[in-house]
């Protein structure tokens, strides 16, 4: 099904916060990071989009993007959301309370990337030892 | 009432009912479950990194490892992922074969999912069926690609050789058997009622639960969601094939592990059109010999694996090793419930819910 209706909706809605592009696959929707939660409420209480199938940061050396791919199952949509974070200090609200499926999702991300969910309920490394120091998916993470 | 205090039990990761490296912290009072925690991580091969230092090509046989018991599935998402990034077509006879080593690799993991989980529930007799049918699978593998565990047999734009001469009457008696196999597993298991006291109405899972968790494939339509990555959204060639996809509704242990059983079914009916429409040709399309995606290009791309949605998050710099590779795996995501839905329950029902939901620790920890 087309995103055309809903993407003209929420460009009335949310005005410069968000700029959207395709990549071919998926209708990207840019938004700023402090928008971030409101914009996947909106997703998910206005345009049934239940379901959060992937989330995953990159590190671009200066910034962070963090990208949520989301599914409706009713309506068999797709939709991702990007959203830049900030290099020294990337910070972001938790989707948690939205898609309960972010719980591990943020702490993967935590543990391997080092973004800070905000109000997350449990943010604790999942993947690698409780004691470990760093995040490894970082370019600049240096083993020893 | 006698007042006892809560004892914590682990479970794992060393135990062979956690399918390999899983940690459960259980906190029972006496025999009931209060609370658990999962801890992951025991099998993290830092994947995701490795693939940072690897060319495109040279990263095939580590996505083979990562659900190793339907080994053609995890190679078959990433080739497709890349290959959207490149553009490259595929002729159709190596489409066929795919499809036809991905649904032989689904009935592979669904059978020793049975097995499996028959064994964790006390019935060993059930394991040795299964793993001698799934031998049979495991006999093809080795004909096509020379490996029987770990494949690595799908490359960018095909696959890497034709089937042989002796694979065809090995896979049209298989299907011919599946059938009886099928009843021979239902005489033995689904009928018997210690399989059904342990397993019905143990481990319930609602459909909104179910969805707001990321649960995916069989766990999800267990709960009664009509939701398969092959119809919602066709990769390869899987719109051209008619099958069903079976949907239970009470999302308990019993649905899950039945559901399994009418899946290996559709995947044989798939099969079967599938070697029916194959043509004569080509097994590889033209690819550039060093693959090198365009600077700033992203994918993802998701396919139906044995377990859920298995997703590749693929990010070029244009050069040839991806500068960012994340694997979204069903195991990892469907494990998230495993606390809600053990709490409350008895001990020996986490065994149950552990077995059924069927996670592959290869996978969920990368």
């Amino acid at each position: 099904m087309s995103n055309n209706d809903m993407l003209e909706k929420l460009s009335a809605d949310f005005r410069e916060a968000i700029t959207i592009e395709t990549d071919g696959n998926y209708d990207v929707i840019r938004v700023e990071s402090d928008k971030l939660h409101s914009l996947c409420s909106s997703l998910k209480n206005n345009w049934k989009f239940n379901y959060l199938a992937n989330l995953s940061a990159t590190d671009f050396k200066d910034r962070f993007e963090v990208i949520y791919h989301i599914h409706s199952i009713p309506d068999n949509r797709k939709i991702a959301v990007k959203t830049v974070l900030d290099r020294e200090k990337p910070s972001v609200m938790t989707v948690t309370d939205i898609w309960r499926t972010a719980d591990w999702q943020e702490r993967e991300a935590y543990d391997l990337m080092g973004i800070m969910f905000t109000g997350h309920p449990n943010l604790i490394r999942i993947l690698l030892p409780y004691d470990f120091e760093g995040h490894p998916l970082r370019k600049d993470f240096v083993p020893n | 009432m006698i007042q006892t205090d809560n004892m914590t039990i682990n479970v794992g990761p060393q135990h062979p009912s956690t399918h390999g490296g899983l940690h459960v912290e259980a906190v029972l009072n006496g025999e009931m479950i209060v609370d658990s925690k999962v801890h992951l991580g025991y099998v993290h091969r830092s994947v995701e990194k490795i693939a940072e230092s690897r060319t495109y090509t040279q990263f095939i046989p580590y996505t083979s490892r990562l659900d190793y018991l339907a080994t053609h599935l995890p190679t078959l998402g990433y080739c497709q992922a890349v290959e959207k990034m490149m553009g490259v077509e595929i002729p159709e006879r190596a489409e066929y074969i795919r499809v036809i080593m991905a649904e032989l690799s689904r009935i592979a993991a669904h059978m020793l999912f049975i097995g499996s989980t028959s064994i964790d529930l006390g019935a060993t007799t059930g394991l040795i069926y299964c793993f001698r049918d799934r031998e049979r699978i495991m006999d093809m593998f080795e004909m096509t690609s020379g490996q029987r565990l770990i494949a690595s047999y799908m490359r960018f734009g095909g696959i890497s050789d034709d089937l042989p001469e002796e694979f065809f009457p090995a896979i049209d008696s298989f299907l011919e058997d599946i059938p009886k196999m099928i009843k021979e597993y239902e005489d033995l298991l689904v009928g018997n009622e210690i399989m059904q006291y342990r397993l019905k109405g143990v481990g319930r899972l609602s459909a909104e639960d179910a969805i707001d968790y990321g649960i995916s494939g069989p766990n999800l339509r267990a709960t009664g969601v009509d939701y398969d990555i092959r119809k919602a959204e066709p990769y390869g060639i899987y719109d051209r094939f008619d099958f069903e996809v079976p949907i239970a509704t009470n999302g308990d242990c019993w649905d899950r592990f039945i559901l399994r059983f009418k899946e290996i079914v559709e995947s044989g009916k798939i099969i079967r059109q599938a070697l029916d429409q194959m043509p004569e040709g080509e097994i590889k399309g033209k690819v550039p010999r060093v693959i090198k995606p365009a600077d700033g290009l992203e994918v993802y791309h998701r396919i139906e694996s044995a377990k859920g949605e298995l997703g590749y998050h693929i990010v070029s710099d244009g050069s040839d090793k991806p500068y960012r590779l994340h694997i979204r795996a069903p195991s990892f995501v469907n494990l998230m419930v495993l606390s809600m839905i053990s709490k409350g329950g008895k001990f020996q029902d986490l065994i149950a819910n552990i077995a059924t939901l069927d996670p592959v620790l290869g996978e969920s920890d990368r």
